[in-house]
């Protein structure tokens, strides 16, 4: 159920959006999320997008990983 | 960024594995993963070959199908018997034992059982057939929760009669709370589930390293983000600092997602629920407000359902493999009379669930 792969948003239209990832398009309710745009990415989660992927945090994380090696192999 | 090949660079993978290891006290920890899908994750990547053999990942509670009490079940395939009802469920609902046969049974006798994948089909299967009453089997946490508040607060602008929800929905904090006061798991840190905490932020696990002094990391579901909360949360064992960390903050906020947690309590209020293996647990669940009772199905067919079913499977362990007490491989039935494509217990059942997990991967 909780499939954590972000999924890009293609259209909108209304309470409804098209969100794609690879060749797989599917519609989904984008009422929880008021602020979503063309082109983010969003958590999908039964039928509803429920957050919005971010993508600042997600280099953040990126780089503390890396941070975390770098601090120890020093 | 697609958010994806990122954080499953193997390189990343290998070097953050060789963290932990170095920075793994000498006695054995358990850190217990809540969420199934992390459950999955960990051996669908291999990862438990990457981690120090003193490390023993517990596996939690966080499967919404394996934790539905066989009594709910069993209401349900008494729902399906009626002729002039759809009973509308999440898929891996079918498979799930009651205490004497499972939905998928009642589905080959009446055909009235229909899987959907969100509880907005429902809407549509109501509007379908305005001659039959429609009941949703509502089960999930508290990411689900709000889809189906959504969907009842639809189904009441668009007044329709005909449809109905059994709400089985249940909050994880709680479950945490019942799970860390068991001496017998000793339970030192929790890898917190990823979508719920996108709905409820990171406040509500702030009693757990307060009250217990056991520390919380929020993860996602990819191998680089397991591996890191697995970091972050020994790192806190190892200093004594017990708190509530957010690995995932590309998806999770402190205050979650406001206008899911609207709705969530607009629809529903907390209530006690019954937990298969876990028991009832005070204000673990969540149950449709009477503003909204022309909804509820128990309240329109006054549904009294015990947890229990009436025949237990005394063989099955299920109960003690969701409370964590023993691994799968512990039960005398796993792999040999219980298996994913002959199921006796709901663990085996779903994917999110700890005994099909390590039929699969183990």
């Amino acid at each position: 159920m909780c499939l954590g792969i972000p999924m890009r948003v293609k259209k909108i239209k209304g309470e409804f959006a098209e969100v794609e990832i690879g060749t797989l398009i599917r519609t989904v309710n984008i009422q929880m999320l008021p602020q979503v745009k063309i082109g983010d990415y969003v958590i999908v989660h039964a039928g509803f997008a429920i957050q919005r992927v971010n993508p600042e945090r997600a280099e953040e994380t990126l780089r503390l990983i890396d941070e975390i090696h770098r601090r120890i192999s020093e | 960024m697609k958010y994806i090949d990122e954080f499953r660079n193997k390189n990343l993978i290998q070097k953050i594995a060789q963290e932990i290891k170095a920075i793994m006290p000498d006695e054995n920890i358990n850190i217990m993963e809540v969420c199934g899908t992390h459950t999955q994750s960990f051996f669908r990547f291999g990862l438990d070959k990457l981690l120090p053999g003193n490390l023993r990942l517990i596996a939690g509670p966080g499967c919404p199908v394996c934790v539905s009490s066989s009594g709910y079940i069993d209401c349900a395939i008494q729902f399906a018997q009626d002729k002039d009802t759809i009973m509308v469920t999440f898929g891996d609902m079918l498979r799930i034992p009651g205490s004497t046969s499972s939905l998928e049974d009642a589905r080959a006798r009446s055909g009235n059982v229909r899987m959907v994948y969100s509880a907005l089909d429902s809407l549509h299967i109501a509007k379908l057939h305005p001659d039959k009453k429609v009941i949703f089997l509502a089960v999930g946490f508290e990411a689900t929760a709000p889809t189906v508040a959504a969907s009842i607060l639809t189904a009441k602008k668009e007044n329709l009669k005909n449809l109905f929800f059994f709400s089985s929905l249940k909050l994880i904090p709680p479950a945490m709370d019942s799970l860390v006061k068991d001496k017998r798991l000793n339970i030192q840190g929790f890898l917190c589930p990823g979508h719920v905490s996108a709905i409820i932020g990171t406040r509500p696990y702030e009693f757990i390293p307060r009250k217990y002094r056991t520390g919380c990391c929020i993860a996602g579901f990819e191998p680089l983000d397991i591996l890191e909360g697995l970091y972050i949360l020994l790192k806190q064992i190892r200093n004594k600092k017990p708190q509530v960390e957010n690995q995932y903050i590309r998806v999770v906020a402190r205050n979650g997602n406001p206008k899911a947690k609207k709705i969530n309590a607009q629809v529903f209020k907390v209530s006690p629920a019954s937990w298969r293996g876990l028991g009832e647990i005070p204000r673990s669940g969540l149950k449709i407000r009477d503003e909204y009772s022309l909804f509820d199905a128990e309240k329109m067919f006054c549904i009294r359902h015990k947890a229990q079913g009436a025949r237990h499977k005394v063989k099955c362990k299920c109960g003690d493999v969701l409370k964590g007490l023993i691994s799968p491989i512990d039960c005398p039935l796993f792999s040999k009379v219980c298996r994913p494509d002959n199921p006796v217990g709901p663990c085996m059942v779903s994917n999110e669930g700890t005994c099909n997990a390590y039929y699969k991967y183990k």
